[in-house]
């Protein structure tokens, strides 16, 4: 028997051995949140397999990467909700098992069946949520004040005061409170809200991410974060529970997160049993207390895996009022976004 | 084989490295830049919209912000390495050198992004920076020195700054030692050997340490969205505005189109003075 015999007869043995065929692999392109170990070993244990997370910022960024991708590579994607019907629109999404899904245990306000379904076939199910309002720290602010908008924008505030860097949410802010309601914005709406941006920018000291934002708040660099939220403040609780949030009696505005499983996966089974466990009411609790950033699980059932303490943290009790004044934050057509995002980098050059 | 084949075969790697790795990338994003976006799909074509884009007031400016930072930051650096770098050649015994070249480049140990969020705690109100002063009653109130463009150029200057005391070190070592002697056996004093003699011969590694500087600092993203706080745009920051919710890779290609642009413009300006088509 030559080596080359002998060297295929040994591959072919060892492939034949059973345990050590290599692990299935999921690929998830996903927020940071789920990057969590505590998140998805206990799904990888529990199916022997590998899931590889590559985290993206932005939808932009994540649909560059699935055009740059050959089909196939990513099996799950989870994405801004107000892009759900972007991607479903071009068809990247593939169909979900409605009757396996625990649809009917999620905040009935997040749903969202508009953006998520299309002729009755589901797409994509609402993972998480909280709300881009206002983060502050209690111990160098008047709380009361933290209700009133105009008394956070005032000059008693100048200089003590950070904002989120993303325009959506901080825009839906300044929306509502000019008493617009976000799902009706246009262009003729962008002055008013050009002046309430600049308003904000005069009294900044920075414009941040979510790093960024949490260090200007934690260091004292910034007393105020506009556009923060639990999650900003919630996985600082434990250290500093001065830094805490509330929602303006004006209202704040709602974000939230989706996931779904890839049309052109080819792992499509083991990628619906991942959606399924992030549903699940242990992966929500997880997902919901993820060490980069805290927020309200979809699935109500989450409440009874969920510590007494962690849902103090996320409001748990108070949702039903906080989902009442929150609208979801815009979700403008491909020409008002470009107008936005021109007048965002107008404030930010300011 | 020929020598014209052999020649061939030596140059192949480079060069498929250079047009897989530069040109081809190069040329997508030059067409990239001539196309747009139609609501949110790409259309391509030959549009010079995306370049009109440049008189935009908040475009202008980070074009504006990117050079104003960049030299600022060239220039100081450039100040502080080449003392740093004499001082390292001239005055340290040769057998510390390698030592307080180490520690000269110690920094580079350091993870960039993290180097930056440390400068963020030092220049924060509550850093070590604003409390020394508080401490020594130098000022009253904390001074606003983070997310501004003074802690940009300071996260900016402390990595250059060690980059360039290395080129330029490079070059004095190079000097030989007997041209400052014959200077001074001339009747130069120390200012008049060094203004007329190491100075000059120095500069070529100066000018290259600076080209350096200017080209990895213009198109540097992550200090001056760290440190700057957002409060003023450079033109990669507004480059990756583009790319993160829309997608608009056309405007980003152009944009980046124009940033290679004054990198070239700055490589032109050097070789003109160093006048390198004569080496």
């Amino acid at each position: 028997m030559s080596v080359t015999d002998r060297a295929l007869l040994s591959t072919a043995l060892l492939a034949a051995l059973p345990g050590i065929a290599p692990a299935q692999e999921l690929n998830a392109l996903v927020w940071c949140d789920h990057t969590d170990p505590a998140l998805v070993e206990p799904f990888e244990e529990a199916h022997g397999v590998t899931v590889n997370l590559r985290e993206y910022e932005g939808t932009g960024a994540a649909l560059a990467m699935l055009e740059q991708s050959q089909p196939g590579d990513w099996d799950v994607l989870v994405i801004d909700s107000i892009d759900v019907p972007r991607v479903v629109d071009a068809g990247l999404m593939a169909e979900l098992p409605a009757d396996q899904l625990p649809l009917g245990d999620l905040f009935p306000e997040v749903v969202m069946a508009d953006s998520t379904t299309r002729d009755g076939r589901i797409y994509a199910v609402t993972e998480k949520f909280g709300y881009n309002t206002v983060s502050f720290n209690s111990d160098a602010v008047d709380p009361a004040d933290m209700q009133d908008m105009s008394k956070i924008l005032s000059d008693k505030y100048a200089g003590r005061v950070a904002i989120y860097d993303y325009y959506l949410p901080v825009m839906g802010l300044a929306a509502v409170n000019l008493g617009l309601n976000t799902a009706d914005l246009t262009e003729a709406d962008l002055p008013a809200l050009r002046d309430e941006l600049l308003r904000m920018k005069s009294l900044a000291s920075s414009v941040g991410e979510v790093t960024a934002s949490q260090t200007a708040l934690a260091t004292g660099e910034a007393d105020i974060v506009i556009g923060g939220g639990e999650w900003l403040t919630a996985g600082l609780a434990g250290e500093q529970p001065e830094l805490t949030w509330t929602i303006p009696d004006k209202g704040a505005v709602r974000w939230a997160q989706s996931i779904g499983v890839l049309a052109d996966s080819q792992n499509k089974d083991l990628a619906t049993e991942f959606v399924k466990y992030i549903l699940s009411p242990e992966g929500q609790a997880r997902l919901a207390t993820s060490s980069c950033y805290w927020g309200m699980p979809a699935n109500r059932k989450a409440g009874d895996i969920l510590t007494g303490e962690q849902k103090a943290t996320l409001r748990w009790d108070e949702q039903d009022d906080y989902l009442a004044r929150a609208q979801l934050y815009p979700a403008p057509d491909a020409d008002l976004d470009a107008r936005m995002q021109d007048v965002w980098l107008e404030m930010l050059q300011q | 084989m020929s020598d014209t084949g052999r020649g061939w075969g030596f140059v192949a790697p480079a060069l498929l490295w250079t047009v897989g790795l530069f040109v081809v990338p190069f040329a997508v994003m030059a067409a990239m830049s001539l196309a747009r976006l139609e609501g949110r799909d790409l259309v391509w074509g030959v549009d010079w919209g995306n370049y009109a884009q440049l008189a935009k007031p908040q475009i202008a400016r980070a074009v504006l912000v990117s050079l104003e930072i960049t030299l600022t930051v060239t220039a100081v650096s450039v100040l502080l390495a080449y003392p740093l770098a004499a001082i390292i050649a001239f005055r340290v015994p040769p057998r510390w050198q390698r030592l307080a070249l180490l520690l000269a480049v110690l920094p580079f140990w350091t993870s960039y992004v993290v180097r930056s969020y440390s400068w963020l705690l030092v220049l924060s109100k509550q850093g070590v920076v604003n409390q020394a002063l508080l401490g020594l009653g130098l000022v009253a109130e904390p001074l606003t020195l983070a997310n501004t463009r003074f802690a940009t150029v300071t996260g900016f200057v402390h990595f250059f700054t060690m980059l360039l005391t290395l080129t330029i070190y490079a070059n004095l070592m190079q000097l030989p030692r007997n041209y400052a002697r014959a200077a001074q056996d001339l009747g130069a004093n120390g200012w008049q050997t060094f203004r007329h003699v190491i100075l000059p011969l120095t500069l070529p590694g100066v000018v290259t340490g600076a080209f350096l500087t200017f080209v990895l600092c213009i198109g540097d993203y992550v200090t001056p969205q760290i440190l700057g706080g957002n409060n003023e745009l450079s033109l990669p920051q507004v480059i990756m505005v583009q790319l993160g919710r829309r997608a608009d890779f056309p405007l980003a290609s152009a944009l980046s189109i124009v940033l290679m642009g004054l990198v070239m413009l700055a490589y032109l300006l050097c070789a003109r003075w160093l006048r390198l088509d004569r080496v």
